[in-house]
């Protein structure tokens, strides 16, 4: 039953069954609880990870489905990502709980596309919500972040 | 107008409703001689606070720490509050930090509402008194301390920066002098700054404490508690309101790898697992027969049709409900022109990011909760009550919580009561953590009422209110909670009753129906403001356009006439900002409001797309008072644009049958970032007490879409949300 993922660089062995989804061995299993559930039915982005770089919603990835793939999710990010002074710097979050889902699909953006337009950004962020409607920021912090000489992306 | 600081909303418990509330709680026999204060805080342990008292700690590096009653769920007001301590004791603010306060209703009691909870956008407004005198005390402290010292006066000694200093060149940091200043007596009466020697209140150096925490996924949330052995529950609830529990068989549930107990509770049935998948899967596979004779088993048409029919006179009022008045002078005129308009509104969800949840500890000499407790003391008092304990005895860890917008602030303390129900038949103190799902919260109720205005408005030869006519049909917030108001429910008439439009208008008659149903509900961001700033801002147009006038010049004519100041000058300061016009192909609306003591005015540009209203730029003014962090102001003038905007376009909750349709985001739309208006703040200078920021940005950009949309096309808006 034992499965290894690959997990910010390491690998883990975990005792979930196949069918359950990453979002529930990241929290329960692992203890990474900066990956957040918001809705389960990937409506919300809220549990947003990268797996290979892509911005993917966990709850609808059960783990059966991965294999040698690398996931990073916001702990991954290490707290140095241009995105997470940005995000300081314009002080994004308000309750904050959307908002590892909010930067792991601005890091997945910025990897891809160094330089997004607002529409490019419209269009990479839709899938995250925010209730606390802090969306003018986290637009405003992705720009800045971009616009930082470091910014490569994830 | 000087326009009075409302009572603040949620519990406001008069001495009587108190003694009620605790007979409940606590027996009778515990009452005799003590006051309500004193009830409420029964069995609350004593807590050593140090020299500085319960919301000021120094620490041996000379850190500030400053402990706040107030839950932090994104309204900024951990930071608020933080350099209102800091403001007054000079500490530099780079060194400060927030900590979340324990229950204690003894201390931490909220000072416009006797308990210990946070609502009513009065966070800042019930601290800024006593955190103020908190800083200028401990900051005494230290000055004498010096002065004691150095053997010089201590008018001779400043502090800047956590720096305390004399004009001979000695000077010492709090950690040098904190032995020394524990150990003098605070002042009593504190001197206060003069405000405009303020150096970081007012400025854009109050920023928040949390968002790296909240950037990096540090910050812990109640979903995020981990304990060694605890227990992770879900609990099937019944699929209408007022349903419960016939029978079930959890034979198969039971069989789910993981789950360890599956058992009736007075809300459904609890799965027990030992992990939140496991939890889901074992809910999924119970099998429950529900009981639905008391059910609420109407769809939500057919309640705002008896709410329609109500208000048009072609029903009247059965059972306790009844027609009650909130404004009555005058009488209608016999000539002039009339203009009448209904108004529909859904019922909405709260729907904060994180689900409600909860952690509690029962039994083995333990009654503790870990969560977002927004009203701790209510939250203690319901508990004490399950558990049969004294309320002040059990102890609430209060968490960030991922948002609220009133929900979590319950009568019942419906998720939290639960968790203790699931905790108690678990026993020994053993951790369970209750998690609802999106569904969960969804369909769980407590919605903003589904409500219905009818207005008729005679004008006069000017064209100005003559006459208001005003019915409202909704449900009563305050009914079946503790409080029970003695006139009408405020919730219910707020922002009608008290618009400056009635003022103006020489005649009035206002009515107010709060009809039964069996869907609970409770305040919802911004309370009643969330349909009668609507109705109000979007009558005044549709008056204003009968009336041949430009809808912003009326206002300010009405408010003249009112006498309502601070209307006029957000308005005056939203129209100097706002510019001359709007970009071509866009369509301005306006509108302004009062609540929680600050009004807020939005001008609103508006174009259709896809037969959608797309909002861009809204200019907001608001006069909250002192201004203690014009940053956060400005991200809650953001952000509650976005939730009203959210619920004007897409917001409702309907139920077929009395099953509710919207289970989760698919079903219940929610505004996203490509929908997201660009929101600029403008904050009216003013030395009054600070009043609320959390709130008022929510109601307003409703109507100010509307009356876009009514310029637009000509056609005025009966029913909310916009898109269908």
């Amino acid at each position: 039953m034992a499965k290894t993922l690959k997990i910010n660089g390491v690998s883990r062995t975990v005792a979930a069954p196949p069918d359950t989804p990453l979002l529930w061995v990241l929290r329960d299993e692992l203890g990474l609880t900066g990956t957040k559930y918001g809705c389960g039915i990937a409506q919300c982005g809220a549990c947003t990870v990268h797996i290979d770089g892509k911005a993917t919603r966990s709850c609808q990835t059960p783990i059966g489905a991965l294999n040698d793939a690398n996931i990073t999710t916001i702990e991954g990010l290490g707290g140095t990502h241009p995105l997470q002074a940005a995000w300081v710097k314009h002080d994004v979050p308000q309750c904050g709980y959307c908002q590892s889902g909010q930067i792991m699909s601005a890091a997945a953006l910025l990897a891809g596309t160094p330089r997004p337009s607002e529409a490019d950004i419209d269009g990479a962020m839709h899938g995250n919500i925010c209730r606390c409607g802090a969306y003018q920021r986290i637009k405003a912090a992705i720009l800045d972040a971009a616009a930082a000489p470091t910014a490569t992306g994830a | 107008m000087n326009l009075p600081l409302k009572p603040l909303r949620g519990p406001r418990l008069s001495r009587r409703e108190l003694i009620i509330a605790s007979t409940v709680t606590a027996g009778g026999a515990l009452l005799v001689g003590c006051s309500p204060a004193q009830m409420l805080g029964l069995g609350t342990p004593h807590m050593d606070f140090g020299p500085f008292g319960p919301f000021v700690r120094i620490e041996p590096n000379g850190d500030v720490t400053v402990v706040s009653k107030h839950i932090e769920f994104g309204q900024g007001n951990h930071a608020g509050l933080a350099a209102i301590v800091a403001e007054e004791l000079d500490a530099d603010w780079s060194r400060v930090k927030v900590v979340q306060s324990p229950a204690n209703v003894n201390v931490y009691a909220n000072s416009g509402q006797g308990v210990q909870g946070t609502g009513g956008s009065s966070a800042i407004n019930n601290s800024w008194d006593q955190l103020r005198k908190a800083g200028a005390a401990a900051r005494a402290m230290f000055v004498g301390a010096a002065a004691a010292k150095w053997n010089v006066p201590a008018a001779e000694i400043s502090v800047k920066d956590g720096v305390v200093s004399h004009g001979s060149g000695k000077s010492a940091t709090f950690a040098d002098l904190l032995a020394d200043a524990g150990k003098i007596a605070p002042p009593a009466t504190p001197t206060l700054k003069d405000p405009k020697s303020f150096n970081l209140i007012g400025t854009d150096r109050v920023r928040r404490k949390d968002s790296l925490a909240k950037a990096t996924g540090a910050a812990r949330f109640t979903q995020d508690v981990q304990m060694p052995k605890m227990l992770t529950a879900m609990v099937a609830h019944a699929p209408r309101f007022g349903g419960v529990v016939k029978s079930f068989d959890a034979t198969d549930a039971k069989a789910v790898a993981g789950v360890v107990d599956v058992f009736k509770i007075p809300t459904g049935v609890a799965v027990v697992a030992n992990s939140t998948f496991a939890a889901r899967q074992g809910r999924d596979a119970l099998k429950v027969q529900w009981d639905d004779a008391k059910a609420e088993k109407r769809g939500s048409d057919a309640i705002l049709a008896s709410y329609k029919a109500l208000a048009s006179g072609q029903a009247q009022p059965t059972g306790d409900a009844k027609w009650q008045s909130f404004a009555s002078r005058g009488a209608a005129p016999t000539s002039g022109r009339v203009v009448e308009a209904t108004f529909d509104f859904p019922y909405l969800a709260h729907a904060p990011m994180e689900p409600m949840n909860c952690v509690a500890e029962i039994g083995g000499g333990k009654n503790k909760l870990t969560f977002g407790s927004q009203i701790p003391t209510v939250d203690q008092m319901n508990t004490a009550f399950i558990v049969g304990a004294l309320p002040g005895s059990v102890e609430i860890e209060t968490l960030f919580a991922g948002g609220s917008f009133g929900r979590r602030a319950n009568f019942k303390s419906d998720y939290a009561a639960e968790c203790v129900h699931i905790a108690k038949h678990v026993g020994g103190g053993r951790p369970v953590k209750l998690v609802w799902t999106r569904e969960d919260d969804m369909t769980g109720g407590y919605y903003r009422p589904l409500t219905h205005h009818a207005v008729k408005v005679t004008l006069d030869a000017d064209g100005f209110p003559a006459h208001w006519r005003h019915r409202i049909v909704t449900q009563s917030i305050m009914k079946g909670s503790p409080v029970k108001p003695s006139g009408v429910d405020p919730t219910a008439i707020e922002g009608t009753e008290d618009s400056p439009y009635l003022k103006a208008t020489p005649a009035v008659d206002g009515q107010v129906a709060l009809m039964d149903a069996g869907v609970p509900v409770l305040w919802w961001r911004s309370v009643g403001a969330t349909h009668s700033a609507f109705v109000m801002e979007h009558m005044i147009d549709q008056l204003a356009h009968a009336a041949g006038k430009d809808p912003v010049e009326y206002r300010r004519a009405l408010y003249r006439k009112a006498g309502a100041n601070r209307h006029l000058a957000v308005l005056n300061l939203a129209m100097e900002k706002a510019g001359p016009s709007p970009l071509a192909g866009w369509t301005r609306g306006v509108a302004v409001h009062a609540c929680f003591g600050s009004v807020v005015a939005q001008i609103a540009e508006v174009k259709l797309e896809g037969g959608e209203p797309r909002v861009g730029r809204v200019v907001t003014a608001i006069d909250c008072g002192v201004a203690i962090s014009p940053d956060q102001i400005a991200a809650q003038m953001e952000g509650g644009t976005c939730y009203g905007l959210s619920a004007a376009l897409f917001g409702k909750v309907t139920m077929t049958d009395g099953v509710v349709d919207q289970k989760n985001f698919d079903g219940y739309r929610v505004l996203r970032m490509n929908e997201a208006p660009k929101v600029e703040t403008y904050i009216l200078p003013s030395a009054a007490h600070p009043s609320g920021v959390g709130e008022p940005g929510t109601p307003v950009i409703g109507p100010a879409v509307a009356n876009a949309l009514l310029a637009m096309t000509g056609k005025p808006t009966r029913s909310l949300p916009l898109v269908s």
